[in-house]
């Protein structure tokens, strides 16, 4: 992956180490690796390589980690039927991927 | 189907671990998106080799690229396979989409009376199923704890024998020249629609000329350019995700215009004489923000993109993809009337 780098600051995704009580799932589950353990407590270690797939916050027992929960595949043609049926106020998009 | 072996729990179907003439034939149309979607194995427990109380229990999804995927890398091995209902979609879309959840799998792990089975309470997950499961909460729900085991089925055996634990290697995505070569047929075939419309548009604007029409330009002006949009639609939706580490940039729209660029440049070469200077000029904006599009569009195929990401590129990019097809339109319109 390291051949591959997105945007940076676009992810959304926030830990909140108060709250961890350092079981290390969101370093286990995270694919790209982004989570490490300090003092006991998950740190992010490479922010910018987050995707979003959400793989932390489901498995995080105490709900210490908050990631962008829209789902669905992230084509364009999905974004574009999600931004039409916003203005509409119908209901999920759909992209046929 | 190889037989079956007698559980407690009734007779599991015992599944082989080689792929056959048609087993080939199906990944074949799936992976071209000919016979893409329902390509589906009945949800339930499944076996390879001569599995006993002891043996692993391997969770994975119902789509049957997933399941061929799984079982063909467990050759010489005993285990057990928890076939989910994710409704023939694939794992990591699966658990993002919400079908491959703790409840699914607490499901299957009662319907198949899998505690019957073995003595063991353990089930190994595939690490991108972690997306929509839960490993904490599937203790609560069934009984069985969750262990992650590794993202690529290649990895189950190395897995097994090191005791179940998972190296960095077996646990982060990648997105290999051939991981993505995989993908291109369906990128093009998942367009034949829209293409059929574009070039019937295509065709007959390009008959309009000074005399209203003429039969005569629809063919060799709208042959021109209907062999742009083919060669966007190689450039964005083939050449991009192939070249994607090597083109510079980060964001997929600007990756599209500068391979674009250089195709519209072979599009307008490959026109010579069909149109004039004007007529050139939109058939390379034409090739250049199709491209573009197209190279965006596989930010839904890359194990990489956030969504967020994605949105903030789209909202720079689509209104100049926009524009240029709209200006590109009106050049390629204009072009018969100048000069």
């Amino acid at each position: 992956m390291k051949n591959f780098r997105y945007m940076d600051g676009a992810a959304i995704l926030r830990l909140n180490r108060e709250t961890c009580v350092g079981c290390g799932m969101c370093v286990t589950v995270c694919p790209h690796r982004i989570f490490g353990l300090r003092d006991k407590k998950a740190e992010i270690l490479d922010y910018n390589a987050c995707m979003e797939c959400g793989a932390c916050a489901r498995n995080c027992p105490v709900a210490a980690i908050y990631v962008n929960p829209d789902d669905g595949c992230g084509c364009a043609a999905y974004i574009i039927n999600s931004w039409i049926a916003k203005v509409r106020g119908s209901s999920v998009p759909v992209c046929g991927c | 189907m190889d037989g079956f072996v007698e559980t407690p729990a009734g007779a599991v179907p015992r599944v082989k671990t080689t792929m056959t003439g048609r087993d080939r034939c199906g990944t074949v149309k799936a992976r071209t998106g000919i016979a893409r979607t329902n390509y589906k194995v009945i949800p339930g427990l499944y076996c390879v080799g001569t599995p006993g109380p002891e043996s692993p229990v391997i969770v994975t999804a119902n789509y049957k690229l997933s399941f061929d995927a799984l079982r063909k890398e467990l050759a010489g091995i005993d285990a057990w396979i928890l076939v989910v209902d994710t409704r023939g979609i694939n794992v990591w879309c699966a658990a993002g989409k919400g079908t491959f959840s703790t409840e699914e799998v607490a499901f299957q792990v009662k319907a198949t009376h899998l505690a019957e089975v073995v003595s063991h309470r353990e089930l190994i997950l595939p690490q991108l199923a972690a997306t929509g499961v839960a490993a904490y909460e599937l203790k609560k729900k069934c009984g069985f704890r969750g262990v992650f085991g590794p993202i690529q089925a290649a990895h189950i055996p190395r897995f097994l024998r090191n005791g179940k634990q998972a190296d960095e290697t077996m646990r982060a995505v990648t997105f290999t020249l051939r991981e993505r070569l995989a993908l291109v047929p369906v990128e093009i075939w998942l367009l034949w629609k829209l293409l059929l419309i574009v070039l019937l548009v295509i065709f007959v604007l390009s008959g309009i000329d000074p005399d209203v029409y003429s039969l005569a330009a629809t063919w060799t002006r709208g042959s021109a350019a209907a062999v742009a949009t083919l060669l966007a639609i190689l450039a964005g939706a083939m050449a991009t995700p192939i070249l994607l580490p090597w083109i510079p940039g980060r964001q997929f729209w600007l990756k599209g215009m500068q391979v674009g660029a250089l195709t519209g440049i072979a599009a307008v070469l490959l026109s010579s004489g069909r149109t004039n200077i004007i007529g050139d000029l939109g058939l390379w904006v034409w090739t250049v923000v199709i491209t573009s599009y197209l190279a965006m569009n596989f930010t839904g195929s890359t194990p990489y993109t956030s969504l967020s990401g994605v949105e903030k590129e789209m909202r720079r990019g689509l209104p100049l993809q926009i524009g240029g097809a709209a200006l590109a339109l009106v050049l390629w319109v204009a072009a018969p009337f100048i000069g």
